[in-house]
């Protein structure tokens, strides 16, 4: 099969969609990283940029769907062009709540500047935040190359997120049980936490659309989740 | 199929109405399908796409031997309709076409009165006992067709001179007239505006209560919208057949792919 339309206008709509996306992929991984730093090295001023960024991933979202919806009414796609214009819709989606949780951590980086945090707390998140953004990048990496072995393999990583967050869940708990004065710094934390945790999971739904692009499927078994803090309460310190 | 009894037919069929096992048709030296084997299941909606020329009329024509008024034309294979080979020698083909109708791309009523118009299967079938037994055989037939309320008030006046959308109804109202069990339908919609395009393809879905209906179309998104399973034909062979929401998101061959998205295949 040829890649290219009769219509040649065709051609230039779909990969204009799709630069687009990946454009605003760029930015949301730009933003997570400038969160994540932000939160190590307590640097307000970079925590207010990101938070004031978010206005430009929204716009770009909504550039994306009106464009899309567009092609939609005046191209009529069908068979791997309808799906790419579904999958570029889901990833704006994705991306955009991406955009807000590095908001929201950058929001709490700086209500938390200027106190000392738990112990052990940032090496934490540090690990879950390389680990997530490496996450997003190959996601949106896979959906380029149309690489559905990648896509699977991003699907099973989120346990390993989901790991790390449950362990700091609980030290967090432990930290706020022993010592009230902990309790604001630790829910602080915790919510950087979930965040991240979060974009994790739309990585994961990245990838799923790069599967339903490639395989015309969305995986069939409920992926692995290892998040079981939501079934946990009070069970002492751990 | 005369000789059987609707119970012996029904207790000899499969699920589909119509059965098409290895057509080759011949026009002359054109060998314009090959080993077309596919399956129409009744009250069901089948759609025939495919580039021109890709054979997709000329096996539509195949299925109420259409093909028998040319002369170069040669069809081999079997096509089953109830399990019974309409090109057996028993089968009078004028029945046959009563048992399965066809509607054209143009829209051609006779130059007579829309009540005659649908009137003429059924008078020629023998149907109708009395002028009452055909005045309800044709309000019937128009009232199926949709047209019935445009047309009541003046069933005497000349079916031409009917809009352009309302002469395709006709046409469609004289093709079920006769009580066809299949409706053959060769680009319906494609002397039609919009409007009156929607019109026939809410018939369509209408008679699909009743009938199998098959669509031969050049209008991808009107197979898409009308039928419930798909067709691909490409360069005399049937590529791929499916149910049509399948092969619109997920074709599995890449020439189905490449007609439906527009790329030079």
């Amino acid at each position: 099969m040829s890649d290219k339309h009769i219509v040649s206008s065709f051609d230039r709509d779909l990969e204009g969609i799709q630069a687009s996306v990946i454009r605003m992929g760029g930015e949301v991984e730009a933003a997570l990283s400038q969160a994540a730093k932000a939160l190590q090295t307590a640097d307000i001023d970079l925590a207010e940029k990101i938070r004031r960024g978010d206005a430009v991933i929204d716009e770009m979202e909504v550039t994306i769907k009106t464009d899309a919806a567009l092609l939609l009414a005046r191209r009529s796609p069908t068979a791997s062009d309808l799906r790419t214009v579904l999958t570029v819709m889901e990833i704006a989606s994705h991306l955009e709540r991406c955009g807000d949780y590095a908001k929201n951590i950058s929001k709490r980086t700086i209500a938390i500047s200027g106190q000392s945090p738990i112990d052990g707390a940032l090496v934490s998140l540090r690990r879950m935040s390389s680990f997530v953004e490496r996450m997003i990048s190959d996601a949106l990496d896979c959906y380029i190359q149309r690489d559905a072995e990648k896509a699977r393999e991003i699907i099973v990583r989120d346990t390993e997120v989901d790991e790390i967050y449950n362990t700091l869940f609980r030290s967090l708990l432990t930290h706020m049980m022993e010592d009230h004065r902990n309790i604001a710094m630790g829910m602080h934390l915790h919510f950087i936490a979930k965040n991240i945790e979060r974009i994790g999971d739309h990585a994961t739904g990245i990838a799923e659309q790069c599967l339903y692009l490639v395989t015309g499927e969305f995986p069939d078994e409920d992926r692995p989740k290892k998040d079981k803090t939501s079934t946990v309460f009070d069970e002492g310190p751990v | 199929m005369n000789d059987m009894t609707k119970v012996e037919r029904d207790l000899n069929m499969s699920d589909a109405k119509i059965e098409a096992r290895g057509v080759n048709l011949h026009y002359g030296t054109n060998h314009a399908l090959k080993d077309v084997s596919i399956e129409i299941a009744d009250r069901t909606v089948t759609s025939f796409i495919g580039p021109s020329g890709c054979g997709k009329s000329s096996f539509l024509r195949c299925l109420n031997r259409m093909n028998d008024t040319i002369d170069i034309c040669r069809v081999t294979g079997q096509i089953m309709l109830d399990g019974q080979d309409i090109n057996a020698a028993s089968v009078d083909p004028v029945q046959l076409r009563a048992q399965i109708g066809m509607v054209f791309q143009k829209p051609n009523p006779f130059p007579k009165s829309i009540y005659d118009n649908v009137a003429y299967g059924p008078k020629i079938h023998g149907l109708a006992k009395s002028k009452a037994d055909m005045d309800a055989i044709v309000e019937k037939a128009l009232r199926r067709a949709a047209i019935w309320d445009e047309v009541k008030d003046r069933l005497h006046e000349p079916g031409t001179g009917l809009s352009g959308g309302q002469q395709q109804r006709l046409c469609i109202a004289r093709a079920i007239a006769t009580e066809p069990e299949v409706l053959l339908m060769d680009e319906p919609c494609s002397a039609l505006d919009p409007i009156a395009t929607a019109q026939v393809e809410e018939l369509i879905d209408e008679l699909r209560r009743d009938y199998a209906v098959v669509i031969v179309t050049h209008s991808m998104q009107q197979a898409a919208r009308v039928s419930q399973k798909t067709a691909f034909f490409h360069l005399g062979h049937l590529v791929e057949f499916g149910d049509t929401g399948r092969l619109f998101t997920t074709p599995n061959d890449p020439r189905t792919e490449s007609y439906l998205t527009g790329r030079i295949g």
